[in-house]
């Protein structure tokens, strides 16, 4: 590990004040440390954020504010997270170990990096860890890689889960930086790769989380659900969070869908919704959703498993959803 | 850097370079090996100890980063010459082959003990489930024991929770 400066930040005024060329936010750092450890990341000055006063979960107007600092463990365990949006709770619970729950951070879970094979070897070339110098995951093991929005560059998917429910819940993601506070809504946080994939957010340099708003749960009946290669402990191979919302005579009022582990981004499935809204609720309309989304997949030759996936867990919830 | 930890209730200031992990000032800076070094990359729970009393994996850890913090280890479970439950009943039911991923077993299993609420598999999310061995399995997912000692892992700790 390359030797680097550490400081505690007192509030997120001096964490920003402190920020320089080469310096990164410290969270918990379950996936920082070991990118360090593993010669992916190497910041020359690490500012501790995990001990702001970011760490309440707190009411604010219809909606709840989750400070950017508190433990993952401590939101999914806050009655007020488990009673109000449990889509959230069970994201965050289905998510890594209780011990890197414990440690993690609700920013940092944000601004974890994807878990690429390429991407964390340093002996591979990876566009995103060195700009130009090659995708070998195109070629090679993208198993569990992206299979929409990706670019000829880049086919990294975000690990989140966290994320990928507060991209369903419409959250906002408070930061506050060097140009001043700003409010960016989710899924808006994360970015598509492009011809840009070292840049995983619109953050910009210096730019600190501070908070996350969620506004009022939206009516209807929320769902996380995750396959994954084993029952616990294991990264999504498709996730998604959805809210179905059916009027009495058996048309969908309001839907939101959001899924994970097939993008570099949460991945909001608008075109899913629109085919919804209005529709018959069933497994017809479903299926039919489902494949107006998944229309501009462009699975890769050893990952297009995940379009079926994806299309199955989509339905699959959906029936679950409706009355 | 000069930090100050309160380690098995004993306090103990240190001069650390900012990259050694909190597992590796344990281990040898402190003399407390029972924290084992299985992958350093919180994967395989081996280095789990207590920080302020909630289960971390030490290797993740920046030791710097945890200045002013109370650390238990394995070594700080036991009641003098009383063992802890959790280790009582992992003796009494054979929870190990090898013993390499003990101490983290033990460490990881008095944090989920004391954190309650629902988890992954939890159906209803309102409720404090039972520690049923469903549960305590998906609680105890970051903790690998490649003897495959899990069944009676299971058993010892559904054991005390009950």
């Amino acid at each position: 590990m390359r030797s680097f400066e550490y400081a505690r930040a007192a509030d997120p005024a001096d964490a920003v004040a402190r920020f320089r060329p080469g310096t990164m936010y410290l969270g918990g750092g379950t996936n920082l440390v070991d990118l360090m450890r593993l010669g992916v990341a190497e910041p020359e000055y690490l500012v501790d954020v995990s001990r702001l006063p970011l760490d309440r979960v707190e009411p604010d107007g219809e909606g709840l504010r989750v400070g950017a600092a508190v433990r993952n463990s401590d939101l999914g365990a806050h009655p007020l997270v488990r009673e109000r949006y449990p889509m959230l709770a069970r994201a965050v619970l289905s998510g890594a170990s209780g011990q890197i729950r414990n440690m993690a951070t609700v920013g940092g879970n944000l601004l974890q990096r994807t878990r690429c094979p390429y991407f964390q070897d340093v002996s591979k070339p990876c566009n995103k860890r060195l700009p130009g110098s090659g995708c070998p995951a195109i070629d090679g093991d993208h198993s569990n890689l992206a299979v929409l929005g990706h670019s000829t560059a880049c086919v990294a998917t975000h690990p989140s889960d966290m994320a990928v429910a507060l991209a369903a819940l419409d959250a906002r993601v408070h930061v506050t930086g060097p140009g001043g506070d700003r409010v960016i809504p989710m899924p808006g946080l994360h970015r598509l790769p492009g011809d840009e994939p070292g840049r995983d957010t619109v953050l910009e340099p210096g730019e600190l989380v501070t908070a996350v708003l969620l506004p009022a749960p939206p009516p209807g009946a929320s769902r996380y659900r995750k396959v994954r290669e084993r029952a616990s402990f294991a990264f999504a191979l498709v996730s998604i969070a959805a809210v179905l919302d059916v009027a009495g005579d058996g048309t969908v009022r309001e839907c939101r869908i959001a899924l994970g582990g097939v993008a570099h981004a949460p991945w909001r499935c608008e075109r899913a919704e629109q085919a919804l809204r209005g529709a018959r609720a069933g497994e017809e309309s479903f299926g039919r959703a489902a494949d107006a989304e998944l229309a501009q997949a462009r699975p890769l030759p050893r990952n297009a498993h995940k379009v079926p996936l994806a299309r199955n867990l989509i339905v699959r919830t959906l029936l679950e959803l409706a009355p | 850097m000069e930090i100050t930890l309160q380690v098995n209730g004993t306090r103990r200031t240190v001069e650390v370079d900012p990259r050694v992990s909190l597992l590796d000032l344990l281990r040898e800076r402190l003399g407390l090996t029972g924290s084992k070094k299985g992958c350093d990359h919180g994967q395989c729970g081996a280095c789990t100890v207590l920080i302020d009393g909630r289960r971390a994996n030490a290797c993740l850890a920046l030791a710097v980063a945890q200045d002013g913090s109370d650390i238990t280890t394995v070594e700080g479970l036991a009641d003098g010459d009383r063992p802890h439950p959790l280790q009582a009943a992992f003796i009494e039911h054979d929870a190990f082959q090898c013993g390499y991923c003990t101490p983290g077993q033990l460490c990881s299993a008095a944090g989920m003990l004391a954190e309650g609420g629902p988890s992954a598999i939890t159906d209803d999310l309102a409720t404090d489930p039972a520690l049923t061995a469903e549960e305590v399995r998906e609680r105890m997912s970051g903790n690998l024991c490649r003897c495959g000692a899990y069944p009676n892992i299971v058993t010892a700790i559904v054991e005390v929770a009950r």
